[in-house]
């Protein structure tokens, strides 16, 4: 070691510390980052993406349409032509399973984007102001959370009769509870937090409090429990749809396509096969990323 | 104690009366439904069905009187089939499917468990890879094609079990499989995530601290701490394996309350959807409400206030 | 103390392999304990006191964590070279630990009776019946009322003080050779966390154990210590007899520390936080001596060179450039 003359020398430094803190992340980029290492839920992404692209473009590749029927090359095993085969009918098989896309993902989309309106607004109402009204609300979403709710989808779909907008309905209002609860659960956190308590002093209205505060930093759960919710409902019409309460025909779902390729898989396997690996493959890619936005979001686990 | 006993059935009452309420009259809401007589039905039915809900009576009586049968567990005739009534299908078709939904639960607590622990106990080692994969594969994948899979393979390639119907133990083996695919993925998954929650408790580091082997942490410390949520999980499941029968049994033709219920959706036989859908229900609730005066015994630290706790 | 010492730990390292890069939680430690001595380790959060002790039980996870470097001799042997069957032996029987949070600490599905006895059954070889008498025993040595019907309770039916009762004698239900007490009152309120203080005091006086007190609070120490060591970013700044530091600091942190520390005149306890500034970030640690960024008496070189270790007295040692002969003399008063 080289001692100078200089080195006993006092520094005066007032900020130094400073430079010592690690560059701080946000939230988000934080949970984006934890999320990019995530090789699965990276994969589920990205088949997301690609399947969303395909559903919105596909159709337009082809010239055929879902019920373009060819009676003079009925079962028709995969080929060239026809890549997934076709059906009893002479349908391009996957032709319809493009078409199914649409049709299922836009259930999931819209049933799960239902939910989630009537979950935060209900869960935020309990939540924010709390007391009685939450006491009240709360006791509500418990006692129909003992409704056993499939069997209520099946009832209302008797009732309304099968049909897009009617599976929507039914699943946007079946499945909010396990939301409300959630976001509720959260608001009642957040709102001691300081920085409501500040924004309240300043004179912000409950309201603004509510939806410019509380709300979007609920973003993480509400993000999961969506991502969960999609799938569900892919696959709630897919059962209904195998009890003879899907989307009315010629329309199809990958359920309703599931469900007849049923019927013929002994003599054609490949009708169930490929919607059988869509709804699959959707599920898998869906659970994978909402696996991996539990562990980027759960604070409790950042470190 | 006994006043969180009392509020949670008083509570489990009120939806149960909520859901014979919402159904009754979504029920009437069915044009040509069963509660209206036109169309053409058998006449014997019609005066069946006259007689049962007293169709001339104004709304709320029937109404009343509806719940006065359900007092006594008369869910009525059938609207399609004349002499038979609800309670004899349940009767029959029931204990069916009761017998693969109690092996189906069995499988996947007896297969759920295990996998979960192991997953966790081998954290990020190819072992947890490996059962959360094919757990997550088992989530994703429906059970209808995990059970026209199956079929496929073992019964039409390779011949090994019969592909439908009823009768013994190896008619027994497809569908409990396919029924218990799901559940037993979700309880691998939950026992996984509540054991890592737990074996990251300090509980467990003073267990370690103790000096205690590790088969005992885990038996002793762990797994009882780990296993209380996956109770609260038995509800759901009975009711997923219930609502799975639906599929399952019409698959494999297998003559159970799921596969009739099916069919008398797909005949709009209305009585008998009205009165299933409530004998499930009560099920499912009396179930639910089973599991919730359990889980007190079995956690010591459950604060009893009557209300649920999240 | 000319026996030979009970616990020997030598420049013990320990680190933590994160996403981030490596942390040296520990670094270059050494201190002994000697035989039914009570020394204490403060210092401000993450400057590695829980680390250190975990160490010396070995419940770091590994991976992350990692002893990098050097010894941890008990008795004669080296802990760190232990089996796990071996050191299972020694947990609990010979080295007892307890932690900060004594409401998470116990097992809410086991009664207090069977956590107690469990170790006695194991280490002791006692049968159900000794060991729940044992455990009754310890319960009343610790000061719990009626233990007979209590020992068959459950950890929610106790208040926090009671709990860190209760894990207080399960450490030393086993007569422990070193009972290490890692913030056993930090999750305490005051007049509670005085009341456990006490009762390691007294029973350090009757079972002769000795006793490792992680603390924050220089206070808690100074009731129950003889020796001292301040730690300070993974590293030991000072060490002496608890006269050396309370009295003859030499070390500005230890400066800063002491000035903390309540007054008798006072009611509230401050906090730590009067010391300016944020503990350094261990995964970039500043060079030289960790302290400089928030050292009021920091000079040139304290920037570029870890302090050499100047040995004062007997068992006095400090890591402070200030003590160089050619460095000014500093005011103890200024505090930046
Ligand atoms: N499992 C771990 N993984 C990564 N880093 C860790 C881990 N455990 C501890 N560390 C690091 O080691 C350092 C020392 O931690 P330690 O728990 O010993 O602090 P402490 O002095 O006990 O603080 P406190 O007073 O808050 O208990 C911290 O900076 C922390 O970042
Ligand atoms: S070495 Fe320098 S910076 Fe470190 S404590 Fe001493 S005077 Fe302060
Ligand atoms: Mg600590």
């Amino acid at each position: 070691m080289h001692l100078t003359s200089h080195s006993f020398e006092p520094i005066l430094k007032k900020d130094a510390a400073a430079n010592h803190i690690r560059p701080s992340m946000t939230y988000w980029q934080d949970a984006w980052r934890r999320l990019k290492k995530n090789k699965l839920a990276m994969i589920g992404l990205y088949i997301i993406l690609l399947i969303l692209l395909i559903a919105l473009a596909g159709p337009w590749l082809s010239t055929l349409s879902y019920s373009d029927q060819d009676l003079t090359a009925t079962n028709q095993s995969p080929s060239a032509e026809h890549w997934f085969g076709t059906d009893n009918l002479g349908r391009d098989l996957f032709i319809r399973v493009l078409y199914g896309a649409r049709i299922s993902l836009s259930i999931g989309i819209v049933a799960s984007i239902l939910n989630l309106t009537i979950g935060v607004i209900y869960g935020g109402i309990a939540g924010f102001f709390g007391g009685r009204t939450d006491k009240v609300m709360m006791n509500v979403v418990d006692i129909l959370y003992g409704i056993p709710v499939l069997l209520y989808v099946i009832l209302l779909m008797v009732v309304l009769e099968p049909g897009l907008i009617n599976i929507f309905i039914a699943l946007g209002i079946a499945y909010w509870l396990r939301m409300a609860r959630i976001v509720r659960g959260q608001i009642l956190g957040l709102k001691e937090q300081d920085y409501v308590l500040a924004a309240r002093t300043l004179g912000a209205g409950s309201w603004r409090i509510l939806f410019r505060h509380l709300i979007p930093n609920s973003m993480g759960p509400i993000i999961i429990t969506m991502t969960l919710a999609i799938p569900e409902a892919i696959f709630t019409e897919a059962f209904l749809s195998f009890i003879g309460l899907g989307v009315a025909a010629p329309m199809a779902s990958w359920g309703v396509l599931a469900s007849e390729g049923i019927t013929s898989l002994r003599s054609y396997p490949f009708q169930l096969f490929f919607p059988a690996m869509a709804i699959s493959i959707t599920m898998l890619a869906f659970n994978f990323l909402g696996d991996g936005l539990r562990d980027a979001l759960d604070p409790r686990v950042r470190r | 104690m006994l006043r969180y006993m009392l509020i949670r059935i008083f509570n489990s009452l009120l939806v149960l009366l909520a859901i014979i309420t919402i159904t009754f009259f979504l029920m009437h809401a069915i044009p040509g439904g069963p509660f209206t007589s036109e169309k053409n039905i058998p006449a014997a039915v019609l005066k069946n069905i006259e007689e049962h809900y007293r169709l001339h009576d104004p709304l709320w009586k029937q109404y009343i009187d509806y719940l006065g049968n359900l007092t006594h567990f008369d869910l009525g005739p059938s609207f399609k089939y004349a002499g038979r009534t609800v309670n004899d299908l349940i009767r029959e078709s029931f204990p069916v499917s009761l017998q693969l939904g109690m092996v189906s639960i069995a499988l996947s607590i007896l297969l759920g468990i295990p996998a979960g622990a192991i997953a966790a106990l081998r954290q990020n080692k190819w072992q947890d890879y490996a059962t959360m994969f094919l757990a997550t594969l088992g989530v994703s994948v429906p059970s209808f094609v995990l059970a026209t899979l199956l079929i496929y393979i073992f019964a039409i390639k390779l011949s090994l079990l019969p592909a439908a119907m009823w009768g013994g133990i190896t008619y027994m083996i497809l569908p409990a499989l396919t029924l218990a695919g799901q559940p037993t993925a979700f309880i691998a998954r939950l026992t996984r995530s509540s054991m890592l929650e737990v074996l990251a408790q300090d509980y467990i580091k003073t267990a370690r601290a103790k000096g205690l082997s590790p088969a005992l942490i885990l038996y002793r410390h762990a797994l009882k701490n780990a296993l209380i949520p996956i109770i609260t999980y038995i509800g759901p499941m009975a009711a997923g394996i219930l609502t799975g029968s639906f599929i399952i049994e019409n698959i494999f033709a297998i003559p159970g309350l799921g596969r009739h219920f099916v069919t008398s959706i797909y005949n709009r036989d209305y009585t008998v959807i009205l009165g299933v859908t409530i004998f499930y229900s009560v099920l499912i609730i009396g179930l639910n409400l089973i599991v919730d005066l359990i889980y007190p015994l079995l956690n010591p630290r459950i604060k009893l206030t009557g209300k649920q706790g999240e | 103390m000319n026996s030979n010492p009970l616990l020997s730990v030598e420049e013990l390292t320990v680190c933590f392999d994160t996403f981030a890069g490596e942390v040296k939680a520990v670094d270059t430690i050494s201190f002994q304990v000697y035989p039914g001595e009570a020394i204490g380790i403060v210092g401000e959060s993450g400057c590695g006191k829980s680390v250190t002790a975990h160490s010396i039980m070995q419940l770091i996870p590994t991976p992350p964590g990692r002893y990098a470097k050097g010894k941890i001799l008990f008795g004669k042997d080296d802990l760190l070279q232990k089996s796990e069957a071996d050191m299972a032996k020694i947990r609990g029987n010979d080295i007892s630990i307890i932690f900060q949070d004594a409401m998470t600490s116990l097992n809410p599905v086991l009664t207090i009776g069977m956590q107690i006895g469990e170790s006695l059954q194991l280490h002791q070889h006692m049968n159900k019946q000794d060991a729940y008498a044992r455990a009754v025993e310890m319960l009343r040595l610790v000061g719990i009322p009626s233990p007979e019907e209590r020992i068959k309770e459950y950890p929610h039916q106790f208040s926090g003080g009671m709990r860190q009762r209760v894990m207080i004698a399960m450490a030393l239900s086993c007569n422990p050779k070193l009972l290490i007490a890692d913030e056993p009152t930090t999750a305490l309120d005051v007049t509670i966390q005085a009341q456990i203080l006490d009762l390691m005091k007294d029973l350090q006086g009757k079972l002769n154990t000795a006793i490792i007190l992680i603390s924050h609070d220089l206070g808690a120490i100074a009731s129950l210590c003889s020796r001292v060591i301040v730690m300070y970013a993974g590293k030991i700044a000072e060490a002496g007899t608890a006269i050396d530091i309370f009295h003859q600091p030499q070390h500005p942190y230890t400066w800063g520390l002491l000035q903390s520390l309540p007054r008798i005149d006072m009611m509230q306890k401050q906090k730590l936080a009067i010391i300016p500034g944020q503990p350094p970030d261990l995964l970039s640690p500043p060079t030289g001596c960790p302290f400089h960024p928030r050292c009021p008496h920091a000079m040139s070189i304290c920037q570029e060179h870890y302090p050499e270790t100047t040995v004062l007295t007997k068992g006095h040692m400090v890591h402070c450039w200030l003590q160089h002969p050619d460095a000014p003399k500093p005011n103890r008063e200024v505090t930046a």
